[in-house]
C-alpha cells in the first residue's frame, strides 16, 4: 500500500515537473525595458484617433442635444403659461 | 436677460466651440502621448465647468437652506443638472485618453473615484427632485452641499496619493513649459464657460417659468 501511494506520488511530481518545463519552454522572455509604442507589433498598437474622433464626438452630441433638450422643455412650459395666463384673465374678466 | 445679450452669448459660444477643433489641431504635439493627449483640450474644461456649477449648486442651496429664497433653490437646480452633463462628458473622455496613454479605461485611484462619487451625489439629487416628492428640495439642498464639499477633495486628491492620473501643476504651469498648447487651451475653457453661461441662463428661465405655470395653476383652480 505504501509503496503504491509513493509511485502515485512519484508519477505525479514527474508529471507536474515536465508539464512545468514544456510549459516553461513556450513562454516569452520576460521584458526588462521600456519599448516604445512604435517599435511595438502592429496588434499590441492602439490606434489614438478613433478614441480622441469618439471623444469630440461625443463632446459635441452631448452639448448640441442638451441645448435641443432645454430649448424643447422651454417651448413646452411658455406655451403651457401663455395658455393658462389667458384661462386665468378670462376668469377674471367673466367675474367682473 | 435681454434676449439679444443672451443671443449674442450663444451665438459666440457656439462660434468659439465650432472653431476649437481647429486651434486643437493645430497644437503641438505631446511628446510622450502624441495625438491622444489632444482630448485634455475638452477633458479638462470640461471638469473646471462640471466644478464651477457643483459650487453655483452647492452655494445657492446654502442660500436656500438658511434664507429660503426659491430664486436659489431655481439656480441650485439648474446649476445641478448642468454639472452631471458636464460630469458625464469628463468621465466618457477621461477613460477614452487612459486606454490609450495607460493601457486601461478605468483605475479605481483616489480622484478617478471621488469624481465618480461625486458625479453620483449630483445624479442622486437630480433624482431626488424628480421622484422624491414634497420636501424634496431641502433634501436635495443638502445633498448639494455635501456634493460641494466633495470638491476640494477631489482636487487635491490627485496630489495628496500620487497615482497614474497627472496633478493639479499641469494647467497652472502650462503657459510656461508649452505655450502652444496654453493657447488652444484657454480658448476652449472660454467657449466651454459661455456655453455653461447661456445653459445656465436658459435652464433657470425654465425653472421660473416652471414656477410661474404652479402659480397660474392655482389662480386658475380657484377661479
Amino acid at each position: 500500500m505504501t509503496q503504491r501511494l509513493a509511485l502515485v506520488v512519484m508519477v505525479g511530481l514527474l508529471v507536474n515537473t515536465a508539464a512545468i518545463l514544456v510549459l516553461g519552454s513556450e513562454q516569452p522572455p520576460a521584458q526588462e525595458e521600456f519599448i516604445p509604442i512604435d517599435q511595438l507589433p502592429p496588434e499590441d498598437q492602439l490606434p489614438a484617433a478613433p478614441l480622441l474622433i469618439t471623444a469630440y464626438a461625443i463632446v459635441w452630441i452631448v452639448v448640441f442635444v442638451y441645448l435641443w433638450s432645454i430649448w424643447r422643455r422651454l417651448l413646452v412650459v411658455e406655451r403651457e403659461v401663455s395658455e393658462l395666463s389667458r384661462r386665468a384673465d378670462g376668469d377674471e374678466e367673466s367675474r367682473s | 436677460m435681454n434676449q439679444r445679450i443672451f443671443a449674442g452669448f450663444l451665438i459666440v459660444g457656439v462660434v468659439m466651440f465650432a472653431i476649437a477643433p481647429v486651434y486643437i489641431a493645430r497644437a503641438p504635439y505631446e511628446s510622450t502621448m502624441g495625438l491622444i493627449q489632444k482630448i485634455f483640450y475638452f477633458h479638462v474644461p470640461a471638469w473646471f465647468v462640471m466644478f464651477s456649477a457643483v459650487f453655483i449648486s452647492g452655494i445657492f442651496s446654502a442660500v436656500y437652506l438658511f434664507k429660503q429664497k426659491p430664486v436659489a433653490d431655481r439656480i441650485a437646480f439648474a446649476a445641478a443638472e448642468i454639472a452631471v452633463l458636464f460630469g458625464v462628458i469628463g468621465l466618457i473622455t477621461g477613460p477614452l485618453w487612459a486606454r490609450k496613454s495607460w493601457g486601461v479605461w478605468w483605475q479605481w485611484d483616489a480622484r478617478l473615484t471621488m469624481a465618480l462619487i461625486l458625479e453620483m451625489i449630483f445624479c442622486a439629487y437630480l433624482l431626488l427632485r424628480r421622484y422624491g416628492g414634497p420636501g424634496s428640495d431641502k433634501l436635495a439642498a443638502g445633498l448639494a452641499l455635501f456634493g460641494l464639499a466633495n470638491v476640494p477633495f477631489v482636487y487635491i486628491s490627485v496630489n495628496v496619493w500620487r497615482t497614474i492620473h497627472p496633478a493639479t501643476s499641469v494647467v497652472p504651469q502650462l503657459a510656461a513649459s508649452a505655450p502652444g498648447m496654453f493657447g488652444p487651451f484657454v480658448w476652449c475653457t472660454i467657449s466651454f464657460f459661455v456655453l455653461f453661461f447661456v445653459m445656465l441662463m436658459t435652464r433657470i428661465r425654465l425653472e421660473e417659468q416652471r414656477a410661474e405655470v404652479e402659480r397660474l395653476h392655482l389662480i386658475v383652480e380657484k377661479g
